[in-house]
């Protein structure tokens, strides 16, 4: 059964609430969505959560649902920022749409392409699905910018990502090339990598657009 | 003016080859080795280092090869054709429009595969390419095997295996400089999409070209100005439809047509690489890789980087050439034995008094203008160029690079930048040369403005350091004052100047042992360039200070300036080192040696004139080049800007140190 949009926020508030803050319930009157909304009659007849005493409550289903809702909407909120560059309120708010057709499967594919991020734009952990726990057995890291490599770490060139097409053939003339294999020697003060027989050194900016698949 | 502008260049000791020489043009990636072999073939000078970057201006000469005469240009170095720096562009120029009788492209064999694509360029462009595959030596070492004739197959053009800094494949090449030029027909096509679109942009160029349409159109492709300029000035009235089909071609592949080229050529090279070049299973890891290693990582690079300035600038130039070598020569040598000596040779066969004051007075030619060449300059001159060398050669400079990058980068310059700024060290003019290696002109005029105003070059530092130590406190009090300044400047410029810092990038050539011959010879003819400079400069200032004690014109320049050094609580006298100043700047310091020595200044005066000093306006020399490189405009505001800002912190500093009474 699909939940209402008002349902899955209700399930976010009281994850963030009861899970993250660690109280366990969330009190009624606080939340942003009116107390007389049939959204919450619909969540507690469908047994994922309880009302008592001016307080709600995660039941053990509620719990499952409503980690994945959040992750959903945090997954939302990166790919807004990191793919369509779209940030600020109006990413928050597309992103807010957004969640909701994040599911069966959906959210898997987005976290996979993301390469399973652990935080939200602002920081608030993403609860890891079932493919984040399948890429850390299989050791797949995915493609990650050369920044994310610790000195000794070797990997292969994936892509180049600049804006600056004179950086770009400055990059290819030095060999750093799509396919070749990239040693990272040091990473501060500046980055130094090997490719080949040659040692080059670049700074930060530029080890942020040179993506590396290990 | 024309006496200076001759000067302009360190590279000039080449000798011009007579026109009408068939050309041989010296291409290839940064260090590889393109100027020992300039130097091997034509027996000049050129400055050679272990540093990319180090010809930053084209040097030509002329070789004799089985009688007929040659012309050899040592172009700066290129990654691709396609230029992206200014000194890429010098180097393209040639091959753009001087039609070569043959093109040597040198390359490094350890980095065959990265630098081959290159090559193709050049095949493509269908100019007499031989390839030379330089450095063997080094990579036979790492365990690296080349087919040389394999290879030649393949690309169709004459192959050379050599180690040029050993005089291994001179013989060769000169013999494939005086054979007839090779005429190469690509032996190799991109995809058919490729292909394609160059053969559509081929069909619309009508005019004929230096380089072959097809590397025109991939030039046109890849949106190079000039060549477009080129392009539109031979095309005529045909250029617009050309363009149209550009284009469109460029919008149709916008998404990726660099990378893509990049790809297909890689791809090639692969392809005639596969069984010509085998790498060895395991890497060798040598010392130097292990000492490299020590030199970047800040936690003993720092401390090895304050070594080196130790023993080499202090104890080196500043204790040993400043002070034993100059006590030596200036003290025992000209003060004691020589002046004397000529003074009275002089005095006794010239009888007249104003002739005598020319050549032996206080500001004569040779008891003052001499004296201070050979007597202070040379030493102190000598041993930094001998120091700076040894660095140069070792490869410490790109790690040194990149070490301070983060630094640099507050002063919206890159760690690029430390070759100029620590070559300034000995010579501010060469110094400001060399700052066209650095990428936008917004960084070449920072590190023009802290050059001339917060560097001081080798004989000014030498004769500064070893005055100041004798007054303690003044050596530190120099030092961080000018250091602050140097990063305050910097900042401030970073601010005022619009336009953003470029990001950093640099590739670190293997540390090596400096050759010793090599080491003395660039010493030489680093030494033998300043003294064709200056020398004659000293003989100048001489006349001039001559001409103007006996017209009186001079002591009115004193008079003039006396409330300036009072301001700067400095006695009158004092006035002549800056008067001097204005000739070089070392010879200002020297100045300022001549009060010291007649105990005319104390501790705090002694550190104002020195700051001041060393603010103050470049040498002569200096400010020609900063016309060259920069423009009028932009040199007279630097000039005027360091001449206002080195009496104003001149003044700060004697209130400063007045009311703290820390000296």
């Amino acid at each position: 059964m699909k939940l209402t949009d008002k349902a899955e926020e209700i399930l976010e508030a009281l994850w963030i609430e009861s899970e993250e803050k660690g109280t366990g319930y969330a009190e009624l009157d606080r939340m942003e969505i009116d107390a007389s909304d049939p959204a919450y009659q619909e969540l507690a007849s469908q047994a994922l959560v309880e009302i008592k005493g001016g307080r709600i409550y995660f039941r053990p289903e509620g719990r499952e649902e409503g980690r994945n809702t959040i992750r959903r909407h945090r997954l939302a909120e990166r790919l807004m920022m990191d793919v369509l560059n779209i940030r600020g309120e109006s990413g928050d708010m597309k992103a807010c749409q957004f969640e909701h057709l994040l599911n069966e499967g959906v959210d898997a594919k987005v976290c996979t392409m993301l390469n399973h991020p652990v935080t939200c734009p602002h920081g608030k952990p993403i609860p890891p699905g079932e493919c984040c726990e399948e890429a850390r057995k299989t050791g797949d890291l995915g493609v990650v910018p050369l920044t994310e490599l610790k000195p000794g770490d070797e990997g292969d060139i994936a892509y180049i990502q600049t804006e600056d097409s004179k950086k770009m053939q400055k990059l290819m003339a030095m060999g750093v090339l799509p396919g070749n294999r990239i040693l990272l020697l040091q990473a501060f003060p500046s980055y130094i990598f090997r490719v080949a027989f040659s040692e080059f050194a670049i700074d930060s900016a530029m080890a942020r657009e040179i993506f590396v698949r290990r | 003016m024309s006496f200076f502008k001759k000067k302009g260049s360190c590279h000039e000791t080449a000798t011009v080859a007579a026109s009408g020489a068939k050309k041989v043009a010296l291409v290839g990636n940064p260090n590889v080795g393109k100027s020992v072999l300039f130097n091997a073939l034509t027996g000049a000078y050129v400055t050679v280092s272990n540093y990319p970057g180090t010809s930053v201006e084209v040097s030509r000469g002329s070789a004799v090869i089985n009688g007929e005469e040659f012309e050899i240009i040592d172009t700066p170095g290129m990654y691709s054709i396609l230029p992206i720096t200014e000194e890429e562009r010098v180097a393209r120029e040639i091959l753009l429009t001087e039609r070569p009788h043959l093109v040597l492209h040198v390359l490094d064999a350890r980095n065959l595969e990265r630098m081959l694509p290159m090559t193709l360029q050049l095949i493509e462009a269908e100019l007499p390419v031989v390839l030379v595959v330089n450095i063997m030596d080094e990579a036979a070492r790492m365990g690296l095997e080349i087919d040389i004739p394999l290879l030649s197959r393949r690309l169709g053009i004459p192959v050379i295996g050599a180690a040029t800094a050993k005089k291994i494949g001179i013989p060769e090449i000169k013999s494939a400089i005086a054979g007839s030029s090779p005429g190469a027909v690509p032996p190799f096509t991109y995809s058919r999409l490729m292909e394609g679109d160059i053969a559509e942009i081929c069909q619309s160029l009508r005019g004929e070209y230096i380089l072959s349409k097809k590397a025109i159109a991939l030039l046109l492709l890849q949106d190079d100005t000039e060549v477009a300029e080129l392009v539109r000035e031979t095309e005529g009235v045909w250029f617009p439809a050309l363009q149209t089909v550009v284009r469109d071609k460029r919008f149709e592949r916008r998404e990726s047509f660099h990378l893509d080229l990049s790809m297909e050529r890689k791809a090639i090279v692969k392809k005639i690489l596969d069984g010509a070049f085998k790498t060895p299973e395991k890497r060798v890891v040598t010392l130097a890789e292990r000492f490299s290693r020590w030199t970047v990582r800040p936690a003993t690079g720092i401390p090895l980087l304050l070594i080196v300035l130790y023993f080499g600038l202090y104890q080196f130039v500043g204790v040993f050439g400043a002070g034993t070598l100059v006590d030596f020569l200036e003290g025992k040598g000209f003060e004691e034995h020589f002046n004397p000596w000529i003074t009275e040779i002089v005095k006794l066969n010239v009888p007249w008094e104003m002739i005598q004051e020319l050549l032996v007075g206080e500001y004569g030619i040779i008891t003052l203008g001499f004296r201070y060449a050979v007597g202070i300059i040379l030493p102190i001159v000598a041993t930094f160029f001998l120091f700076f060398s040894v660095l140069e050669d070792s490869g410490y400079f790109p790690r040194l690079a990149l070490l301070v990058d983060r630094v640099f980068k507050t002063m919206g310059l890159t760690g690029r930048a430390v070759i100029p700024m620590v070559l300034g060290f000995g010579c501010d003019t060469m110094a400001t040369m060399v700052t066209r290696t650095l990428e936008t002109v917004r960084e070449r005029v920072i590190a023009t403005v802290l050059l001339a105003l917060a560097i001081p070059c080798s004989a000014q530092l030498g004769v500064i350091m070893s005055l100041l130590s004798q007054t303690p406190g003044a050596l530190l009090a120099w030092g961080v004052c000018l250091a602050l300044i140097f990063l305050l400047v910097g900042l401030l410029a970073a601010k005022v100047l619009p336009g953003e810092t470029p990001m950093f990038y640099m590739e670190i050539p293997p540390m090596r042992l400096p050759q010793f011959g090599n080491v003395l010879t660039k010493t030489y003819t680093r030494m033998q360039w300043y003294f064709m400079e200056i020398l004659p400069l000293f003989i100048l200032a001489s006349v001039l200070l001559w001409l103007g004690k006996i017209t009186h014109f001079f002591e009115k320049m004193i008079e003039a300036m006396t409330p300036v050094m009072a301001a700067l609580g400095l006695p009158k006298e004092s006035a002549v080192a800056f008067i001097f100043g204005f000739f070089r700047r070392d010879y200002g310091a020297a100045g300022l040696y001549d009060l010291q020595a007649k105990g005319l200044l104390n501790g705090r005066q002694l550190t104002v004139a020195a700051v001041t000093l060393t603010l103050f306006i470049p040498c002569v020399a200096q400010f020609l080049i900063m016309k060259k490189e920069r423009g009028w405009k932009v040199a007279i505001a630097i000039g005027l800007f360091v001449s206002g800002f080195a009496f104003g912190s001149g003044w700060l500093l004697n209130r400063f140190l007045l009311a703290t009474q820390l000296l």
